[in-house]
Protein backbone atom coordinates (compact mmCIF):
# COMPACT_ATOMS: atom_id res chain seq x y z
CA UNK A 1 0.00 0.00 0.00
CA UNK A 2 0.94 3.59 -0.93
CA UNK A 3 -0.17 6.61 0.18
CA UNK A 4 -0.81 8.94 -3.05
CA UNK A 5 -2.17 12.10 -1.21
CA UNK A 6 -2.15 12.53 2.52
CA UNK A 7 -4.79 14.96 4.05
CA UNK A 8 -2.38 17.89 3.56
CA UNK A 9 -1.78 17.54 0.25
CA UNK A 10 -5.06 16.67 -0.07
CA UNK A 11 -6.41 19.90 0.90
CA UNK A 12 -4.34 21.90 -1.39
CA UNK A 13 -5.31 19.66 -4.51
CA UNK A 14 -8.62 20.61 -3.76
CA UNK A 15 -8.43 24.16 -3.51
CA UNK A 16 -6.48 24.49 -6.35
CA UNK A 17 -8.72 22.53 -8.01
CA UNK A 18 -11.74 24.67 -6.91
CA UNK A 19 -9.30 27.99 -8.11
CA UNK A 20 -9.22 26.45 -11.67
CA UNK A 21 -13.25 26.09 -11.58
CA UNK A 22 -13.14 29.66 -10.46
CA UNK A 23 -10.89 31.07 -12.74
CA UNK A 24 -12.55 29.58 -16.17
CA UNK A 25 -16.41 29.88 -15.14
CA UNK A 26 -16.56 33.10 -12.76
CA UNK A 27 -19.01 34.29 -12.29
CA UNK A 28 -20.75 31.08 -12.56
CA UNK A 29 -24.43 31.98 -13.90
CA UNK A 30 -24.61 29.79 -16.66
CA UNK A 31 -22.66 26.96 -14.81
CA UNK A 32 -23.89 23.84 -12.99
CA UNK A 33 -21.66 21.66 -10.79
CA UNK A 34 -22.49 18.07 -10.89
CA UNK A 35 -21.28 15.02 -8.85
CA UNK A 36 -21.58 11.88 -9.31
CA UNK A 37 -23.48 9.52 -7.39
CA UNK A 38 -22.24 7.43 -5.15
CA UNK A 39 -18.74 8.16 -4.28
CA UNK A 40 -17.78 11.24 -6.47
CA UNK A 41 -20.47 13.44 -4.62
CA UNK A 42 -17.88 13.50 -1.77
CA UNK A 43 -15.16 15.38 -4.00
CA UNK A 44 -17.96 17.31 -5.11
CA UNK A 45 -19.75 18.49 -2.04
CA UNK A 46 -15.80 19.52 -1.39
CA UNK A 47 -15.24 21.14 -4.14
CA UNK A 48 -18.85 22.98 -4.37
CA UNK A 49 -17.95 24.84 -1.09
CA UNK A 50 -15.12 25.60 -1.81
CA UNK A 51 -15.69 27.50 -5.20
CA UNK A 52 -18.96 29.52 -3.35
CA UNK A 53 -16.22 30.07 -0.66
CA UNK A 54 -14.02 31.15 -3.23
CA UNK A 55 -16.12 33.02 -5.43
CA UNK A 56 -18.32 35.11 -2.91
CA UNK A 57 -21.35 33.46 -5.27
CA UNK A 58 -23.98 31.19 -2.81
CA UNK A 59 -26.07 30.02 -5.50
CA UNK A 60 -24.37 28.60 -7.87
CA UNK A 61 -26.45 25.64 -9.35
CA UNK A 62 -25.08 22.49 -7.62
CA UNK A 63 -26.80 18.76 -8.24
CA UNK A 64 -26.03 15.03 -7.69
CA UNK A 65 -26.72 12.72 -10.66
CA UNK A 66 -27.00 8.80 -10.18
CA UNK A 67 -25.75 7.22 -13.50
CA UNK A 68 -27.19 2.93 -12.39
CA UNK A 69 -29.58 2.66 -15.00
CA UNK A 70 -27.19 4.14 -17.53
CA UNK A 71 -24.27 1.53 -17.16
CA UNK A 72 -23.05 -0.54 -19.79
CA UNK A 73 -22.66 -3.52 -17.69
CA UNK A 74 -26.32 -4.72 -16.08
CA UNK A 75 -25.62 -8.25 -17.07
CA UNK A 76 -21.71 -8.67 -16.31
CA UNK A 77 -21.83 -7.44 -12.90
CA UNK A 78 -23.65 -7.86 -9.50
CA UNK A 79 -27.16 -5.62 -9.55
CA UNK A 80 -26.45 -2.17 -8.81
CA UNK A 81 -28.45 -0.39 -6.04
CA UNK A 82 -29.32 3.09 -7.29
CA UNK A 83 -28.54 6.43 -5.58
CA UNK A 84 -31.04 9.66 -5.75
CA UNK A 85 -30.34 11.93 -8.58
CA UNK A 86 -31.31 15.68 -7.29
CA UNK A 87 -30.67 18.31 -9.99
CA UNK A 88 -33.19 21.15 -9.21
CA UNK A 89 -32.33 23.26 -11.98
CA UNK A 90 -32.17 23.04 -16.06
CA UNK A 91 -29.14 22.39 -17.36
CA UNK A 92 -30.41 23.44 -21.13
CA UNK A 93 -27.64 25.72 -22.11
CA UNK A 94 -25.54 25.71 -19.31
CA UNK A 95 -21.95 24.76 -18.78
CA UNK A 96 -21.50 21.57 -16.87
CA UNK A 97 -18.52 20.69 -14.74
CA UNK A 98 -19.00 17.08 -13.83
CA UNK A 99 -17.30 15.58 -10.98
CA UNK A 100 -15.87 12.32 -9.86
CA UNK A 101 -12.93 11.09 -7.48
CA UNK A 102 -11.41 8.33 -9.85
CA UNK A 103 -10.93 8.43 -13.46
CA UNK A 104 -9.75 4.74 -14.64
CA UNK A 105 -11.47 2.79 -17.43
CA UNK A 106 -14.17 5.89 -18.59
CA UNK A 107 -17.13 3.86 -18.52
CA UNK A 108 -18.65 5.74 -15.84
CA UNK A 109 -18.14 9.40 -17.03
CA UNK A 110 -19.75 7.56 -20.26
CA UNK A 111 -22.93 6.49 -18.38
CA UNK A 112 -22.73 9.70 -16.82
CA UNK A 113 -23.01 11.72 -20.42
CA UNK A 114 -26.05 9.91 -21.41
CA UNK A 115 -27.96 10.66 -18.38
CA UNK A 116 -26.97 14.23 -18.32
CA UNK A 117 -28.55 14.24 -21.96
CA UNK A 118 -31.72 12.89 -20.56
CA UNK A 119 -32.29 16.21 -18.65
CA UNK A 120 -31.58 18.81 -20.85
CA UNK A 121 -28.91 19.35 -23.90
CA UNK A 122 -25.61 21.18 -21.85
CA UNK A 123 -24.06 24.04 -23.98
CA UNK A 124 -20.72 22.37 -22.95
CA UNK A 125 -19.69 19.45 -20.34
CA UNK A 126 -16.37 19.49 -18.71
CA UNK A 127 -14.54 16.51 -16.27
CA UNK A 128 -12.87 17.49 -12.94
CA UNK A 129 -11.47 14.08 -10.94
CA UNK A 130 -9.34 14.01 -7.97
CA UNK A 131 -7.38 11.08 -9.48
CA UNK A 132 -6.48 10.00 -13.00
CA UNK A 133 -5.37 6.43 -13.51
CA UNK A 134 -3.34 7.23 -16.67
CA UNK A 135 -3.34 4.46 -19.43
CA UNK A 136 -5.97 2.08 -18.41
CA UNK A 137 -8.80 4.08 -20.15
CA UNK A 138 -11.27 2.25 -22.57
CA UNK A 139 -13.08 4.79 -24.23
CA UNK A 140 -11.64 8.39 -25.06
CA UNK A 141 -12.28 10.19 -22.25
CA UNK A 142 -9.43 12.93 -20.49
CA UNK A 143 -10.36 15.18 -17.38
CA UNK A 144 -10.47 18.64 -17.68
CA UNK A 145 -9.29 19.33 -14.51
CA UNK A 146 -7.38 16.48 -12.45
CA UNK A 147 -5.63 16.58 -8.96
CA UNK A 148 -2.85 13.95 -9.51
CA UNK A 149 -2.46 11.49 -12.11
CA UNK A 150 -1.22 8.03 -10.99
CA UNK A 151 0.21 5.02 -13.48
CA UNK A 152 -1.68 2.04 -12.02
CA UNK A 153 -1.69 -1.43 -13.20
CA UNK A 154 -5.21 -3.37 -13.80
CA UNK A 155 -4.74 -5.72 -10.70
CA UNK A 156 -4.02 -1.94 -8.33
CA UNK A 157 -6.83 -0.47 -7.22
CA UNK A 158 -7.01 3.55 -5.81
CA UNK A 159 -8.69 3.87 -2.76
CA UNK A 160 -9.95 7.87 -1.84
CA UNK A 161 -11.03 8.01 1.87
CA UNK A 162 -13.14 11.21 2.86
CA UNK A 163 -13.24 12.77 6.40
CA UNK A 164 -17.29 12.54 6.23
CA UNK A 165 -17.51 8.73 5.65
CA UNK A 166 -13.97 6.94 6.23
CA UNK A 167 -12.98 9.57 9.16
CA UNK A 168 -9.78 10.37 7.42
CA UNK A 169 -8.91 12.28 4.05
CA UNK A 170 -6.25 10.12 2.43
CA UNK A 171 -5.41 8.43 -1.44
CA UNK A 172 -4.10 5.07 -1.33
CA UNK A 173 -3.11 2.53 -4.12
CA UNK A 174 -3.78 -1.09 -3.04
CA UNK A 175 -1.56 -3.89 -4.26
CA UNK A 176 -2.83 -7.40 -5.24
CA UNK A 177 -6.56 -6.78 -4.93
CA UNK A 178 -8.07 -9.99 -5.56
CA UNK A 179 -9.60 -9.24 -9.83
CA UNK B 1 -26.56 -6.61 -3.84
CA UNK B 2 -29.76 -8.02 -5.78
CA UNK B 3 -33.05 -10.17 -4.64
CA UNK B 4 -32.39 -13.09 -2.84
CA UNK B 5 -34.37 -14.53 -5.38
CA UNK B 6 -34.17 -15.29 -9.22
CA UNK B 7 -37.49 -15.43 -9.89
CA UNK B 8 -40.46 -12.97 -8.39
CA UNK B 9 -43.08 -16.23 -7.92
CA UNK B 10 -44.75 -14.87 -4.55
CA UNK B 11 -44.21 -12.43 -1.75
CA UNK B 12 -44.31 -15.69 0.85
CA UNK B 13 -40.29 -15.96 -0.78
CA UNK B 14 -39.41 -12.72 -0.23
CA UNK B 15 -37.72 -11.55 3.03
CA UNK B 16 -37.90 -8.26 4.52
CA UNK B 17 -34.53 -6.84 2.57
CA UNK B 18 -35.64 -7.94 -0.94
CA UNK B 19 -39.06 -5.79 -0.14
CA UNK B 20 -37.29 -2.92 1.07
CA UNK B 21 -34.77 -3.51 -1.71
CA UNK B 22 -37.57 -2.79 -4.00
CA UNK B 23 -39.09 0.15 -2.53
CA UNK B 24 -35.71 1.76 -2.55
CA UNK B 25 -35.32 1.05 -6.09
CA UNK B 26 -39.08 1.96 -6.89
CA UNK B 27 -38.31 5.50 -5.21
CA UNK B 28 -35.40 6.04 -7.86
CA UNK B 29 -37.59 4.78 -10.63
CA UNK B 30 -40.30 7.05 -9.38
CA UNK B 31 -37.99 9.85 -9.64
CA UNK B 32 -37.34 8.66 -13.59
CA UNK B 33 -41.15 8.65 -14.19
CA UNK B 34 -41.48 12.38 -13.37
CA UNK B 35 -38.80 13.38 -16.28
CA UNK B 36 -39.70 14.77 -19.30
CA UNK B 37 -38.21 12.02 -20.49
CA UNK B 38 -39.52 8.88 -18.82
CA UNK B 39 -37.31 6.25 -20.24
CA UNK B 40 -33.90 4.85 -18.99
CA UNK B 41 -31.72 2.85 -21.24
CA UNK B 42 -31.27 0.09 -18.61
CA UNK B 43 -32.29 -3.06 -20.20
CA UNK B 44 -31.38 -2.27 -23.71
CA UNK B 45 -30.49 -6.03 -24.32
CA UNK B 46 -33.19 -7.52 -22.36
CA UNK B 47 -36.26 -8.92 -24.16
CA UNK B 48 -39.38 -9.68 -21.91
CA UNK B 49 -42.52 -11.51 -23.11
CA UNK B 50 -45.56 -10.73 -21.31
CA UNK B 51 -47.56 -14.05 -21.15
CA UNK B 52 -51.37 -13.88 -20.20
CA UNK B 53 -53.41 -16.68 -19.48
CA UNK B 54 -56.42 -14.35 -17.94
CA UNK B 55 -57.62 -11.31 -19.01
CA UNK B 56 -55.90 -7.93 -17.72
CA UNK B 57 -55.66 -4.06 -18.26
CA UNK B 58 -54.19 -2.84 -15.18
CA UNK B 59 -51.32 -5.24 -14.63
CA UNK B 60 -50.69 -5.91 -18.51
CA UNK B 61 -50.32 -2.45 -19.53
CA UNK B 62 -48.39 -1.67 -16.52
CA UNK B 63 -45.73 -4.34 -17.18
CA UNK B 64 -45.55 -3.15 -20.63
CA UNK B 65 -44.92 0.45 -19.62
CA UNK B 66 -42.12 -0.84 -17.24
CA UNK B 67 -40.09 -2.92 -19.72
CA UNK B 68 -40.46 -0.04 -22.40
CA UNK B 69 -39.47 2.66 -19.94
CA UNK B 70 -36.40 0.34 -18.73
CA UNK B 71 -35.57 0.48 -22.67
CA UNK B 72 -36.40 -3.39 -23.33
CA UNK B 73 -37.58 -4.82 -25.70
CA UNK B 74 -41.47 -6.07 -25.57
CA UNK B 75 -43.71 -9.12 -26.72
CA UNK B 76 -47.21 -9.95 -25.65
CA UNK B 77 -49.04 -12.99 -25.88
CA UNK B 78 -52.33 -13.39 -24.89
CA UNK B 79 -54.16 -16.69 -24.85
CA UNK B 80 -57.41 -16.03 -26.73
CA UNK B 81 -56.55 -16.58 -30.20
CA UNK B 82 -53.27 -18.32 -29.66
CA UNK B 83 -52.53 -21.87 -30.01
CA UNK B 84 -53.57 -22.87 -27.33
CA UNK B 85 -56.68 -23.37 -28.18
CA UNK B 86 -55.09 -25.93 -30.04
CA UNK B 87 -53.87 -27.63 -27.69
CA UNK B 88 -50.04 -26.66 -26.65
CA UNK B 89 -49.29 -27.30 -23.23
CA UNK B 90 -48.10 -24.40 -20.93
CA UNK B 91 -44.49 -25.65 -20.59
CA UNK B 92 -44.43 -26.16 -24.88
CA UNK B 93 -46.00 -22.69 -25.21
CA UNK B 94 -43.36 -21.13 -22.73
CA UNK B 95 -40.54 -22.82 -24.80
CA UNK B 96 -41.73 -21.90 -27.61
CA UNK B 97 -41.21 -18.01 -26.84
CA UNK B 98 -38.24 -18.31 -24.99
CA UNK B 99 -36.32 -20.22 -28.24
CA UNK B 100 -36.94 -16.63 -29.60
CA UNK B 101 -34.52 -15.55 -27.18
CA UNK B 102 -36.34 -14.05 -24.62
CA UNK B 103 -34.79 -13.70 -21.11
CA UNK B 104 -37.50 -12.72 -19.20
CA UNK B 105 -41.41 -14.14 -18.73
CA UNK B 106 -44.23 -12.21 -17.13
CA UNK B 107 -46.95 -14.68 -16.41
CA UNK B 108 -50.69 -14.59 -15.25
CA UNK B 109 -52.53 -17.98 -15.37
CA UNK B 110 -55.59 -19.21 -14.02
CA UNK B 111 -54.34 -21.79 -11.87
CA UNK B 112 -52.89 -21.78 -8.90
CA UNK B 113 -48.92 -22.57 -8.88
CA UNK B 114 -48.41 -22.47 -12.87
CA UNK B 115 -45.15 -19.92 -12.04
CA UNK B 116 -43.55 -22.54 -9.87
CA UNK B 117 -44.03 -25.07 -12.52
CA UNK B 118 -42.69 -23.25 -15.38
CA UNK B 119 -39.92 -22.36 -12.86
CA UNK B 120 -38.40 -25.48 -12.55
CA UNK B 121 -38.52 -26.46 -16.14
CA UNK B 122 -37.43 -23.25 -17.58
CA UNK B 123 -33.57 -21.22 -17.03
CA UNK B 124 -35.48 -17.47 -17.86
CA UNK B 125 -36.65 -15.77 -14.74
CA UNK B 126 -40.38 -15.77 -14.52
CA UNK B 127 -42.30 -12.87 -13.19
CA UNK B 128 -45.60 -13.85 -11.58
CA UNK B 129 -48.39 -11.80 -12.69
CA UNK B 130 -51.38 -13.52 -10.96
CA UNK B 131 -51.64 -16.87 -10.83
CA UNK B 132 -55.41 -18.44 -9.89
CA UNK B 133 -56.22 -17.98 -6.07
CA UNK B 134 -52.89 -17.69 -4.42
CA UNK B 135 -50.53 -14.80 -5.30
CA UNK B 136 -50.08 -11.40 -6.75
CA UNK B 137 -46.75 -10.54 -5.81
CA UNK B 138 -46.25 -7.01 -7.54
CA UNK B 139 -49.95 -6.06 -6.70
CA UNK B 140 -49.22 -6.62 -2.64
CA UNK B 141 -45.77 -4.53 -3.27
CA UNK B 142 -47.43 -1.94 -5.04
CA UNK B 143 -49.90 -1.54 -2.40
CA UNK B 144 -47.42 -1.89 0.29
CA UNK B 145 -45.89 0.72 -1.37
CA UNK B 146 -48.39 2.87 -1.92
CA UNK B 147 -49.58 2.57 2.16
CA UNK B 148 -46.50 3.65 3.13
CA UNK B 149 -46.12 6.69 0.80
CA UNK B 150 -48.94 7.57 2.64
CA UNK B 151 -48.57 6.69 5.97
CA UNK B 152 -44.83 6.14 6.50
CA UNK B 153 -43.23 2.92 8.52
CA UNK B 154 -46.11 0.18 8.00
CA UNK B 155 -44.92 -1.17 11.49
CA UNK B 156 -47.96 -0.69 13.74
CA UNK B 157 -50.73 0.29 10.83
CA UNK B 158 -53.68 -1.34 10.67
CA UNK B 159 -54.70 -2.57 7.67
CA UNK B 160 -58.15 -4.33 6.79
CA UNK B 161 -58.94 -6.26 3.77
CA UNK B 162 -62.38 -6.39 2.49
CA UNK B 163 -64.71 -8.45 0.39
CA UNK B 164 -63.81 -12.03 -1.37
CA UNK B 165 -60.63 -13.04 0.52
CA UNK B 166 -61.69 -16.62 -0.76
CA UNK B 167 -60.83 -16.19 -4.14
CA UNK B 168 -58.54 -13.32 -4.26
CA UNK B 169 -54.42 -13.78 -4.72
CA UNK B 170 -54.23 -10.22 -4.16
CA UNK B 171 -55.78 -10.77 -0.59
CA UNK B 172 -53.11 -14.02 0.27
CA UNK B 173 -50.15 -11.42 -1.29
CA UNK B 174 -50.93 -8.94 0.60
CA UNK B 175 -51.42 -10.26 4.28
CA UNK B 176 -48.12 -11.92 3.53
CA UNK B 177 -46.30 -8.52 2.46
CA UNK B 178 -47.76 -6.87 5.00
CA UNK B 179 -46.95 -9.29 7.97
CA UNK B 180 -43.21 -9.14 6.78
CA UNK B 181 -43.02 -5.54 7.14
CA UNK B 182 -44.84 -5.64 10.18
CA UNK B 183 -48.40 -3.80 10.19
CA UNK B 184 -51.61 -5.94 11.93
CA UNK B 185 -53.88 -7.13 9.33
CA UNK B 186 -57.88 -7.89 9.79
CA UNK B 187 -60.08 -9.84 6.60
CA UNK B 188 -63.56 -8.98 6.78
CA UNK B 189 -66.15 -10.18 4.58
CA UNK B 190 -69.14 -12.78 4.65
CA UNK B 191 -68.38 -15.61 6.75
CA UNK B 192 -68.80 -18.08 3.28
CA UNK B 193 -66.04 -15.99 1.45
CA UNK B 194 -63.52 -15.75 4.23
CA UNK B 195 -61.47 -19.06 3.89
CA UNK B 196 -61.49 -21.59 7.43
CA UNK B 197 -58.44 -21.59 9.17
CA UNK B 198 -57.14 -17.75 7.84
CA UNK B 199 -55.70 -16.80 11.22
CA UNK B 200 -53.19 -19.44 11.14
CA UNK B 201 -51.76 -16.63 8.61
CA UNK B 202 -51.12 -14.32 11.27
CA UNK B 203 -54.41 -12.51 10.44
CA UNK B 204 -57.51 -11.40 12.65
CA UNK B 205 -61.33 -11.97 10.99
CA UNK B 206 -64.25 -9.58 11.30
CA UNK B 207 -67.22 -10.38 9.78
CA UNK B 208 -69.18 -6.87 10.53
CA UNK B 209 -67.27 -4.85 7.67
CA UNK B 210 -68.33 -1.08 9.77
CA UNK B 211 -66.45 -2.31 12.97
CA UNK B 212 -63.16 -3.35 10.43
CA UNK B 213 -63.34 0.23 9.09
CA UNK B 214 -63.42 1.76 12.79
CA UNK B 215 -60.46 -0.55 13.45
CA UNK B 216 -58.44 -0.22 10.39
CA UNK B 217 -55.44 2.83 9.46
CA UNK B 218 -55.92 2.02 5.40
CA UNK B 219 -59.18 -0.60 4.02
CA UNK B 220 -58.03 -2.60 0.87
CA UNK B 221 -61.46 -3.09 -0.68
CA UNK B 222 -61.55 -6.13 -2.86
CA UNK B 223 -63.57 -7.65 -5.82
CA UNK B 224 -66.45 -10.36 -5.38
CA UNK B 225 -64.60 -12.53 -8.16
CA UNK B 226 -67.85 -13.88 -9.97
CA UNK B 227 -65.70 -15.93 -12.61
CA UNK B 228 -63.94 -18.49 -9.65
CA UNK B 229 -67.14 -18.39 -7.96
CA UNK B 230 -68.59 -21.78 -9.10
CA UNK B 231 -71.42 -22.05 -6.38
CA UNK B 232 -73.59 -19.09 -5.04
CA UNK B 233 -71.50 -17.97 -2.00
CA UNK B 234 -74.18 -15.27 -1.17
CA UNK B 235 -77.61 -14.36 -2.35
CA UNK B 236 -77.48 -11.31 -4.57
CA UNK B 237 -74.82 -8.42 -5.22
CA UNK B 238 -77.61 -6.05 -4.18
CA UNK B 239 -77.63 -8.18 -0.86
CA UNK B 240 -73.92 -8.10 -0.50
CA UNK B 241 -73.52 -4.14 -1.83
CA UNK B 242 -75.72 -3.52 1.68
CA UNK B 243 -74.07 -5.43 4.17
CA UNK B 244 -70.46 -5.73 2.80
CA UNK B 245 -70.07 -2.50 0.16
CA UNK B 246 -68.48 0.32 1.16
CA UNK B 247 -70.21 3.60 1.09
CA UNK B 248 -69.74 7.64 2.07
CA UNK B 249 -72.47 7.43 5.13
CA UNK B 250 -70.24 4.42 6.50
CA UNK B 251 -67.27 6.30 6.10
CA UNK B 252 -69.22 10.07 7.69
CA UNK B 253 -70.12 7.79 10.31
CA UNK B 254 -65.88 6.98 11.00
CA UNK B 255 -64.41 9.50 12.95
CA UNK B 256 -60.95 9.03 11.60
CA UNK B 257 -59.84 9.42 7.79
CA UNK B 258 -58.75 6.36 6.84
CA UNK B 259 -57.27 5.72 3.05
CA UNK B 260 -59.31 3.27 0.93
CA UNK B 261 -57.62 1.38 -1.56
CA UNK B 262 -58.95 -1.22 -4.75
CA UNK B 263 -56.37 -2.82 -6.72
CA UNK B 264 -59.17 -2.73 -9.42
CA UNK B 265 -61.06 -3.44 -11.86
CA UNK B 266 -63.58 -1.69 -9.41
CA UNK B 267 -67.33 -3.06 -9.91
CA UNK B 268 -68.90 0.47 -8.52
CA UNK B 269 -72.10 -0.24 -6.07
CA UNK B 270 -71.24 -3.53 -5.11
CA UNK B 271 -68.09 -3.82 -3.06
CA UNK B 272 -67.50 -0.07 -3.27
CA UNK B 273 -69.37 3.23 -3.70
CA UNK B 274 -68.76 6.03 -6.63
CA UNK B 275 -68.87 8.80 -3.75
CA UNK B 276 -66.24 6.70 -1.83
CA UNK B 277 -63.49 5.54 -4.62
CA UNK B 278 -63.73 8.96 -6.37
CA UNK B 279 -63.60 10.26 -2.71
CA UNK B 280 -60.32 12.60 -1.53
CA UNK B 281 -59.24 9.27 0.99
CA UNK B 282 -59.24 7.21 -1.99
CA UNK B 283 -55.59 6.02 -3.78
CA UNK B 284 -56.82 3.74 -5.80
CA UNK B 285 -55.18 5.89 -8.86
CA UNK B 286 -51.80 6.30 -7.02
CA UNK B 287 -51.97 2.37 -6.66
CA UNK B 288 -51.61 2.62 -10.62
CA UNK B 289 -48.78 4.96 -10.87
CA UNK B 290 -46.67 3.15 -8.25
CA UNK B 291 -47.45 0.07 -10.06
CA UNK B 292 -45.23 1.19 -12.80
CA UNK B 293 -42.29 1.99 -11.12
CA UNK B 294 -42.58 -1.22 -8.63
CA UNK B 295 -42.70 -3.17 -11.41
CA UNK B 296 -39.72 -1.09 -13.02
CA UNK B 297 -37.87 -2.29 -9.82
CA UNK B 298 -38.44 -5.70 -9.97
CA UNK B 299 -37.44 -6.29 -13.43
CA UNK B 300 -34.25 -4.44 -12.77
CA UNK B 301 -33.38 -6.30 -9.95
CA UNK B 302 -34.02 -9.63 -11.22
CA UNK B 303 -32.03 -8.68 -14.74
CA UNK B 304 -28.89 -9.31 -12.61
CA UNK B 305 -26.06 -11.79 -13.92
CA UNK B 306 -26.16 -13.94 -17.08
CA UNK B 307 -24.80 -17.21 -16.94
CA UNK B 308 -22.57 -17.25 -19.93
CA UNK B 309 -21.44 -13.81 -19.69
CA UNK B 310 -20.66 -14.11 -15.67
CA UNK B 311 -17.06 -15.63 -16.76
CA UNK B 312 -15.98 -12.49 -18.25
Amino acid sequence: MKTLLNSNLMNITLQRLAHQLVENHMPFTDTAIIGIQPRGIYLSNRIASLVKKISGNNNIDYGLLDITFYRDDVHSADIHVPSDTNMPFSIEGKNVVLIDDVLYTGRTIRSAMDALIDFGRPKRVELLTLIDRRFSRELPIQPDYNGYSVDTILTQKVKVYWQETDGKDEVVLLDKVAP
Amino acid sequence: MGLSVKHLLGIKELNVQDIEQIFKTADNFKQVLQRPIKKVPTLRDTTVANVFFENSTRTRLSFELAEKRLGADVVNFSASGSSVSKGETLIDTVNNILAMKVDMVVMRHSASGAPWFLANHIDASIINAGDGTNEHPTQALLDAYSMREKLGDLRGKRVAILGDIMHSRVALSNIYCLNKLGAEVVVSGPPTLIPKHIESLGVKVEYNVKKALEWCDVANVLRIQLERQHKPLFSTLREYAMYYGVNKQMLDSIEKDIVIMHPGPINRGVEINSDVADSKQSIILGQVENGVAIRMAVIYLLSGKREAESQL
